[in-house]
């Protein structure tokens, strides 16, 4: 079975983030980045099916710059066999995404894809989504357990607005994680120097030839309202009169 | 125009979420036209065809739908929302499930968590765990869009004597291929729901215990609120998943957020920001949390919380 895990490069999630002053976007020179959390989660159940032997091969895949080597490389270091990075220098939607996963997907004959559950630059939350849609295959997203039944069917509890949902998939299938499902291990030294030796190919996606034309233009970004500090009580009866006040307790 | 908008049910019972997205519909040009997908019951079909403002229903109702798969509902919607220029969902995590999946089969590019209608084509969703918002245009002849609640007031309901909207069956049972539904475990709770309650009350970790977050309960009781938890207690066991506030978990607005024994990360923030009052308490006085609210105590809130609840009147309503 062979496991491919899409990763992205985003803003760490301790960063405060700062908009641009021409409200184009999100300032991300000069700023910290990570791979996406959820990537992460997902990379870490990946290996721990290679570790049992269940997953043959485990692939990191990311869509992005050339700085994206850098956090395909972090996926080396914790164990991914072997990596592909997609260059292309353009902001692309979640469907292009998808369609270009989707190739990936035929091309390596992948059995099992694993995605975080939505990246913490855009929160979309729909690229594995769309992935299964696209291969017609099953899906379980918002995972926070995954448990193989037998070699080629897979039991998984999904965390829902109401509370969890058990599902049984046969694979090939989508799956992306959320937070419980696992605790993604430290990269150590050894694994660093080791992961500087896997192979980690560069495909530009002019070669893919995959329409990934924006359907969609950020016209701008711009700030939320921001909420004032407001002040301190000194008491919960002085809380309690305050909120009566506000028209907010009875 | 025409707007399709695909109902959020349990196949019982109407969610009130979906008043919101009918005003976000009514913010549109168009005919509105609801879809129910499930295993329903005739309750619920009444209660679609109660909406305000509505011009028919869609109901496809099979037991193959009762667990709302995307294998077979998302090439069932896609189907109905050729004919549409709008379709709209709440963003619960059922449309966060299904919605892409239409979105890949009809090969448009979707929009969720749309908090703004700017115009037909133009709407605002926030990105960076609502840090910052994106104003997006859509060339889609589609739009594919969730919405979300607390960006939209719910419309008010129909009296029951209204006319009922036309009803049109949808008798396709298509078959959900390789997946199969095992169970579900729904945390059942007497109190409101967390996107619906006028007063929401959310511990974290700073309650140190399972057995401290319950003390909640009391006062959530006292105050017909509901109960969520950050991430951290979450974590921690010492509340289930379906209580998390924050960005990747619920979305909450209420008139009144008691933020207790939570920090106050960028993530939990995202999720409760919006409130129109917020309350934090907590021992550390210069918790994040603090920039935020409206009224901030410091302290332990073990000593605190029992003095609240005899300030907001428990002692009477015991004795008498």
């Amino acid at each position: 079975m062979k496991v491919l895990v899409a990763i992205k490069r985003v803003v760490d999630y301790s960063v405060h983030v700062r908009i641009r002053a021409d409200g184009s976007g999100v300032e991300t020179d000069n700023v910290k980045m990570s791979m996406n959390p959820f990537d992460e989660i997902a990379l870490e159940e990946a290996i721990r099916l290679k570790e049992q032997g269940r997953a043959t091969e485990v692939i990191a895949v990311s869509i992005g710059n050339t700085a994206c080597q850098e956090t395909l490389r972090s996926a080396l270091a914790m164990g991914a066999d072997r990596a592909i990075l997609v260059e292309t220098a353009h902001y692309l939607e979640p469907l292009a995404i998808a369609k270009i996963l989707t190739a990936l997907v035929i091309q390596e004959n992948i059995s099992l894809c694993l995605l975080g559950k939505q990246a913490i630059d855009s929160d979309d939350n729909m690229v594995g989504q769309m992935l299964a849609g696209l291969l017609d295959w099953p899906q379980a997203m918002f995972a926070s357990k995954i448990e193989f039944t037998t070699e080629n069917r897979v039991r998984v509890t999904r965390e829902v607005d109401k509370g969890l949902t058990t599902l049984d998939l046969t694979l090939p299938a989508v799956i992306s994680a959320d937070l419980r499902l696992n605790q993604p291990r430290y990269l150590s030294l050894p694994n660093i120097m080791k992961a500087r030796s896997k192979p980690l190919a560069v495909v530009p996606l002019t070669t893919l030839s995959i329409d990934t034309t924006p359907r969609t233009t950020l016209i701008k970004v711009s700030a939320p309202d921001k909420r004032r500090t407001g002040m301190r009580v000194a008491t919960a009866a002085e809380l309690v009169n305050k909120l009566r006040a506000a028209g907010v307790l009875p | 125009m025409t707007i399709l908008i695909i109902a959020e049910h349990d196949n019982q019972q109407l969610d009130s979420v979906n008043y919101r997205t009918l005003t976000a519909a009514r913010e549109l040009t168009g005919d509105i036209d609801v879809l129910l997908v499930g295993d329903v019951s005739e309750m619920l079909v009444t209660a679609a065809r109660q909406l305000p403002h509505i011009h028919r229903v869609y109901c496809a109702s099979a037991a193959v739908y009762a667990a709302q798969l995307p294998e077979n509902t998302a090439p069932l919607i896609a189907t109905l929302a050729k004919s549409y220029d709008y379709v709209l969902m709440a963003a619960t995590t059922t449309a966060k499930n299904i919605l892409p999946r239409v979105a890949a089969l009809l090969d448009i590019s979707m929009l969720a968590d749309v908090v703004q209608i700017v115009s037909a084509d133009t709407f605002v969703r926030p990105i960076y765990a609502g840090n910052a918002l994106a104003t997006i245009k859509s060339h889609e002849k589609i739009k594919l869009l969730t919405i979300r609640a607390t960006g939209f007031a719910a419309a008010a309901a129909a009296s029951s004597s209204v006319t009922l909207a036309p009803l049109e069956t949808m008798d396709t049972q298509l078959t959900a291929q390789r997946v199969q539904f095992i169970s579900t475990e729904n945390h059942v709770s007497a109190r409101p729901s967390l996107s619906a309650a006028r007063i929401v009350i959310s511990g974290g970790r700073g309650l140190k215990s399972a057995e401290n977050f319950k003390l909640l309960e009391g006062l959530a009781d006292q105050l017909g609120a509901a109960i969520g938890a950050s991430r951290a207690a979450v974590d921690a066991n010492f509340a289930p998943n379906d209580w998390q506030v924050g960005q990747t978990g619920k979305i909450v607005a209420p008139d009144l957020y008691i933020a207790i024994g939570i920090s106050g990360a960028i993530q939990h923030l995202a999720g409760m920001k919006d409130s129109k009052v917020i309350v934090a308490i907590n021992t550390d006085p210069d918790a994040p949390i603090f920039s935020i609210a409206d009224f901030g105590l410091v302290g332990d809130f073990l000593k605190i919380l029992p003095e609240f609840r005899v300030a907001l009147g428990e002692t009477e309503q015991t004795q008498g």
